[in-house]
């Protein structure tokens, strides 16, 4: 009888065996897409830029202070858009840094809940609206707004996307800083409540210096996003490269950059289609920067406590 | 020896109650002070939130009436539409959904609930936080050297599909794994202790639990796909379309078509970026009325995503 059962059992058990095995194998590779995207981007962003670099010295690259590969003379130097870069996101950060800050305070330590509970969807809508659309109300809205105040403005210029940028990622940047100051032990609070600090003391001098390598953590981020930020630079900021630190002018950042060439259907292979993997090359690179750069504070804010 | 009375002592060394109350007063106002400046500050968001609706609507209200809806692009303002435009968004984000989310769903599952502890599982975490991190306009350069060229899917709807599931899938991944992560242990050790295996217990009994989870995530990461314009363009996105793809449905047989696939196409947000950059106003009458059909479309569906995790967090006591 053992025997006759165990026939029965058996080959059913093999079939469920092969299932979970074929199960398992398609979900792991699906999760190795992961690295596999990865892979892919760093290859393409090399290979083409190897070619673009065949063409272009890396010093004329990193030195030369003109970029203008739809001349007749070409000239092939990443400054003036890095320049531009970093100006949109200087001013972004600029905005987003006191903005942010606060926001984060007020919603971690001061707001009652339920307003917390009622802005903050508010604030991830404003994560959700398209990029494209703050382009539109840069160029169309704050542009001229500004131009009452600084009447000589031009219609492009750096400021107004810049200002743009800086509020699009205050929701980001409030949001990864009030993680971090969430994650400060009540204990603390109460310790400083116990010696009679206020609640403003408690915030300003033992919350934040306890979460500021996770504060610090946010802004960083924050400047990796407002770096790889396209349409609102591309739509507002003027399409012209130029090695300025003055946001009242007009300048081209790498994003921007990359989106004229595309527009301009530029023959695949030219030198002209090989520069915009250059520039994405650096643009990825800078961001990878910030990016280790914001792991490491935040490692140090883990192990504070 | 005269003893000093206690009373004289504290007098000296502390300040009189009415200096203390003051300054109370003063800590309290500066507290008040930081509340109010905070909300102001919070409420920036909100108010550019509105501002920029308001002015979307007040350029470009005119221009919504059902010919906008039905009628092509072209050279005069008045007569263009964004018939080419929303066709193209719905065809790219089938292709987006139908690869994007099996995908990532999977990945995330495995992450959860298969993964072993190795260095294998870290390499893909790392991966997936990174990719989360990668600026849209590089898809866009992975996909024009990639799928554009490499693979030889041209400048296709199928191109764009492609690049735009790779771009949420870290959105989906992290989603996905949360709401696993969220069902108890309890429900998969009564699972396994009635004898099934762990991909039985997975999809009869995580997955179920988790689908609200998930589908919020879903939702934000679509929404973010509709509302991506820098890879598009990347990958060369034509900005006038004035024909439709071939349909994907037919009367005869095969009833069912891919061409479309491999057609060229235009999205909402191009076809808008189009509008903004020419000059003159009545072009921007029209990027405006994109704007807001664009603005109401990703606001619903984050709107709807935020709603539904608010239900989940609000009802499920395990």
């Amino acid at each position: 009888m053992p025997s006759a059962q165990r026939s029965l059992i058996r080959p059913r058990i093999h079939h469920r065996d092969i299932k979970e095995r074929l199960v398992e194998a398609f979900l792991f590779i699906c999760a190795t897409s992961a690295v596999a995207v990865t892979t892919a981007i760093v290859v393409v962003l090399v290979y083409e830029s190897a070619g673009f670099f065949e063409r272009v010295s890396i010093v004329d690259f990193l030195t030369d202070t003109m970029w203008t590969p739809l001349f007749a003379e070409a000239r092939y130097g990443i400054l003036p858009l890095l320049c531009g870069t970093l100006l949109a996101a200087g001013v972004a950060l600029l905005v987003a840094v006191p903005l942010g800050l606060m926001v984060a305070l007020y919603l971690s330590e001061f707001a009652p809940v339920k307003v917390r509970e009622s802005v903050k969807p508010f604030l991830e809508l404003l994560e959700g609206v398209p990029t494209v659309v703050y382009g539109y109300f840069a160029l169309l809205f704050v542009t001229p707004l500004l131009q009452n105040v600084i009447p000589d403005l031009p219609g492009f210029n750096v400021l107004s996307p810049g200002i743009v940028i800086g509020i699009m990622i205050v929701p980001y940047v409030g949001s990864v800083s009030e993680d971090a100051m969430r994650a400060v032990p009540n204990a603390l609070r109460e310790a400083s409540y116990a010696c009679g600090a206020t609640r403003l003391q408690t915030t300003l001098r033992v919350v934040m210096p306890a979460a500021a390598s996770g504060i610090a953590a946010a802004f960083v981020l924050g400047i990796a996003r407002a770096t790889g930020e396209t349409m609102v630079v591309a739509i507002a900021a003027g399409q012209q490269p130029n090695l300025t630190l003055d946001p009242t002018e007009p300048a081209a950042t790498i994003t921007a950059y990359i989106v004229q060439v595309a527009l301009g259907d530029l023959p695949h292979g030219s030198i002209g289609y090989q520069s915009i993997f250059a520039a994405g090359l650096v643009l990825l690179l800078i961001t990878l920067l910030f990016n280790i750069l914001a792991h490491l504070l935040r490692m140090r804010f883990r192990e504070a406590y | 020896m005269a003893s000093i009375s206690p009373s004289i002592a504290v007098e000296a060394a502390v300040p009189g109650v009415a200096e203390i109350r003051a300054n109370v007063v003063r800590r309290r106002r500066w507290d008040i002070v930081f509340a109010v400046v905070g909300f102001l500050a919070t409420s920036v968001g909100v108010v550019t939130l509105l501002a920029l609706f308001v002015d979307l609507v007040m350029d470009g209200y005119h221009r919504l009436t059902p010919d906008f809806f039905l009628s092509f692009p072209s050279r005069r303002a008045a007569e263009a539409g964004i018939l080419s435009a929303w066709v193209g968004t719905c065809l790219v984000m089938m292709v987006t959904a139908a690869i994007g989310v099996p995908l990532a769903v999977s990945a995330g599952i495995y992450l959860e609930e298969y993964a072993p502890r190795n260095w294998v599982t870290t390499l893909i975490e790392i991966n997936v936080s990174n990719l989360a991190a990668v600026p849209s306009i590089v898809y866009g350069l992975l996909a024009l050297g990639l799928f554009v060229y490499a693979l030889g899917f041209g400048q296709s709807i199928l191109s764009a599909g492609l690049t735009l599931a790779l771009m949420i899938m870290p959105v989906v991944v992290v989603a996905t794994r949360e709401a696993v992560r969220a069902v108890p242990h309890t429900i998969r050790e009564a699972a396994y202790a009635v004898g099934a295996t762990r991909w039985q217990a997975t999809r009869d009994h995580v997955l179920p639990y988790s689908i609200p989870g998930i589908a919020t995530g879903v939702i934000i990461g679509l929404a973010r796909a509709i509302g991506e314009t820098a890879p598009l363009i990347t990958i060369g996105a034509l900005t006038f379309i004035a024909y439709l793809p071939d349909p994907p449905i037919s009367t005869k047989p095969p009833f069912v078509s891919f061409d479309w696939l491999w057609s060229g196409f235009t999205v909402l947000p191009i076809q808008m970026f189009n509008w903004v950059s020419r000059p003159g106003t009545a072009f921007h009458a029209n990027a405006a009325a994109a704007g807001i059909v664009i603005v109401v479309l990703t606001l619903a569906m984050n709107g709807f995503a935020i709603y539904l995790r608010y239900r989940l967090r609000k009802r499920i006591t395990w």
